[in-house]
């Protein structure tokens, strides 16, 4: 028998309604504007653009507001809004090497054309809680130096040079560029499906995987070869007039992972790369993804698939947080049929085993009774 | 006309195209990456207004962006923008594109509005002068400070020496 059941509308209005004076907490606190967002929460709004998948500022901004601050829920609105979209083609795949540098370091190489920029960083501050912060005091412009007109190479080819290092992958050129937003994921999966999973992946889930890398489970010995931080112009070929023009530009972060390779029947001993790319400036991400990007090649370089990390279908299929919460979350939804269905094959399976046990104690008393005589 | 002089006509001819071609190229990519406010501003500054059609749009969609495993590799998606594309026709008869990054229709149309004007010879002069020359000149002054901001912030070693040898 199938009951429906209705009600809750009245509730659920309230609920909203409630949320939204949530949301906009005390009112005689000004309201946040998109741009203070935007512009002060600057890596919140980033990771919402790289985990949704879409980059634009001002509507990731629009979604951290919306949701509170809730950054998976703010994947989640954007998500659900590029579908509302149309889709008019794709760049031309964007040229890191002439990006317009804002950080660029090498764990690898000290001295290396273009230097050491440490950019805009966390690292070597001294986490200690800045009380002055609380307030908004000015702060002082950034110091300028005259910038070399050096370009600034990729690691890669530096040690591409010298043979020790494998080339930047090229599976098949004629092959049409995966899509996992239009064909659904199939495994094995190849390498360019593999990183548009891990670039709009949960950074927190990639991060715990890229660690379990270095403590042992897949370890591959990595470096950190090159992480650069900066803006490159997106180029768009136009149909109307048949040639590529910059739609704009876009801030990305790239990490190019160096990993120690002993060689295998099918390479010989060298330095193996992992690839990270990632919306944003959002380099723990981009180190993160590397480290699984590497984990992943397991058996294309013909290693031994012993650890999570290097399981496709177990971290491709895991990494998406929108995926995740929509299913762990459904959990919350009603389920009283259900549940009144499992309510009643539990008694009955209840009375069957007190039944059976009754039985079984019945004929033990027997048995008792059968020795003592 | 003989062969090389029919030779030489077509290959300036084709120079030509090749040399409107990049022109086109450059203006639209400095429309594109101008901040609203600055492309406003030029645009006031020459006085002119047109008239306009609509012939497409403004319609906001999607660009996959794409990647190159490497660095230098295959081609991936990394994800996806947003962009805004406008297709307009001008009182002279001239039709201009443009493709834009974000949701900013007006933006757009009068990118596309620009890229129509310059292809009038009439105009084609005040609109680098007004308009694409001093955006290129705010988008460089931009990368500049950018540039200079960033190498305040690169490491110098020194050696420290230790012993007498």
């Amino acid at each position: 028998m199938y009951v429906a059941v209705k009600g809750g509308e009245a509730a659920i209005t309230n609920a909203h309604r409630l949320l939204a004076a949530r949301r906009r907490g005390d009112t005689d606190v000004p309201g946040l504007t998109l741009a203070q967002i935007a512009g002060q929460l600057s890596l919140a709004v980033d990771r919402v653009m790289g985990e949704g998948s879409l980059y634009d500022p001002e509507l990731a901004a629009l979604a951290v507001k919306q949701a509170r601050g809730d950054l998976i829920e703010a994947v989640f609105l954007l998500r659900a809004y590029r579908t509302t979209l149309p889709r008019f083609g794709h760049s031309e795949p964007v040229d890191t090497c002439a990006m317009v540098v804002e950080r660029r370091i090498s764990a690898v190489y000290k001295d290396l054309p273009g230097g050491q920029l440490l950019g805009p960083t966390f690292d070597y501050t001294h986490r200690l809680l800045d009380p002055t912060l609380a307030g908004d005091e000015p702060v002082e412009a950034p110091a300028t130096a005259t910038a070399g007109s050096e370009k600034v190479t990729r690691v890669s080819d530096i040690l591409g040079d010298e043979g020790l290092i494998e080339e930047d992958a090229m599976l098949d050129a004629s092959r049409p560029v995966a899509d996992i937003t239009r064909t659904p994921m199939e495994f094995p999966m190849e390498r360019d499906a593999r990183l548009q999973t891990l670039a709009r992946g949960d950074e927190g889930f990639l991060l715990a995987l890229a660690y379990s890398t270095q403590r042992g489970y897949a370890r591959s010995h990595p470096f950190a070869g090159e992480i650069r931080i900066g803006e490159v112009d997106v180029e768009v070929t136009i149909p109307e007039l048949g040639f590529a023009v910059v739609i704009g530009r876009i801030r990305l972060t790239e990490c190019q992972m160096v990993n120690q390779f002993k060689g295998s029947a099918k390479a010989p001993p060298q330095f193996t790369r992992g690839y990270g790319l990632v919306f944003g400036q959002a380099e723990r991400k981009a180190m993160a993804m590397s480290l699984c990007d590497r984990a992943l090649r397991a058996s294309e370089l013909g290693e031994d698939i012993v650890a999570p990390a290097q399981d496709e279908e177990f971290v491709l299929s895991h990494c998406d947080n929108v995926q995740s919460t929509g299913f762990v979350e459904h959990l919350k939804l009603p389920h009283y049929v259900d549940f009144q269905a499992e309510l009643d094959l539990v008694r009955r399976m209840r009375a069957e085993h007190f039944k059976a046990a009754a039985s079984t104690d019945d004929a033990a008393t027997d048995d008792t009774q059968e020795a003592a005589e | 006309m003989t062969d090389a002089e029919a030779r030489l006509s077509g290959t300036s001819a084709t120079g030509a195209a090749l040399e409107a071609v990049s022109a086109r190229q450059r203006r639209l990519s400095v429309l594109a990456k101008a901040r609203t406010k600055d492309l406003l501003a030029c645009w006031k500054d020459t006085g002119l207004d047109p008239a306009v059609e609509v012939l497409r749009g403004p319609e906001s969609g999607l660009v996959a962006v794409r990647g190159r495993i490497g660095g230098g590799g295959q081609p991936f998606q990394v994800g996806e923008m947003s962009a805004t594309r406008v297709t307009v026709r001008i009182g002279s008869g001239e039709i201009g594109h443009a493709m834009v990054a974000g949701r900013d229709a007006r933006k757009a149309q009068l990118a596309a509005v620009i890229d129509a004007l310059a292809q009038d010879p009439a105009q084609a002069d005040l609109i680098e002068s007004r308009i694409i020359a001093p955006l290129e000149k705010i988008a460089d002054e931009a990368d500049q400070r950018l540039r200079a901001e960033t190498a305040a912030t690169r490491v110098n070693f020194f050696t420290m020496v230790r012993g007498e040898d």
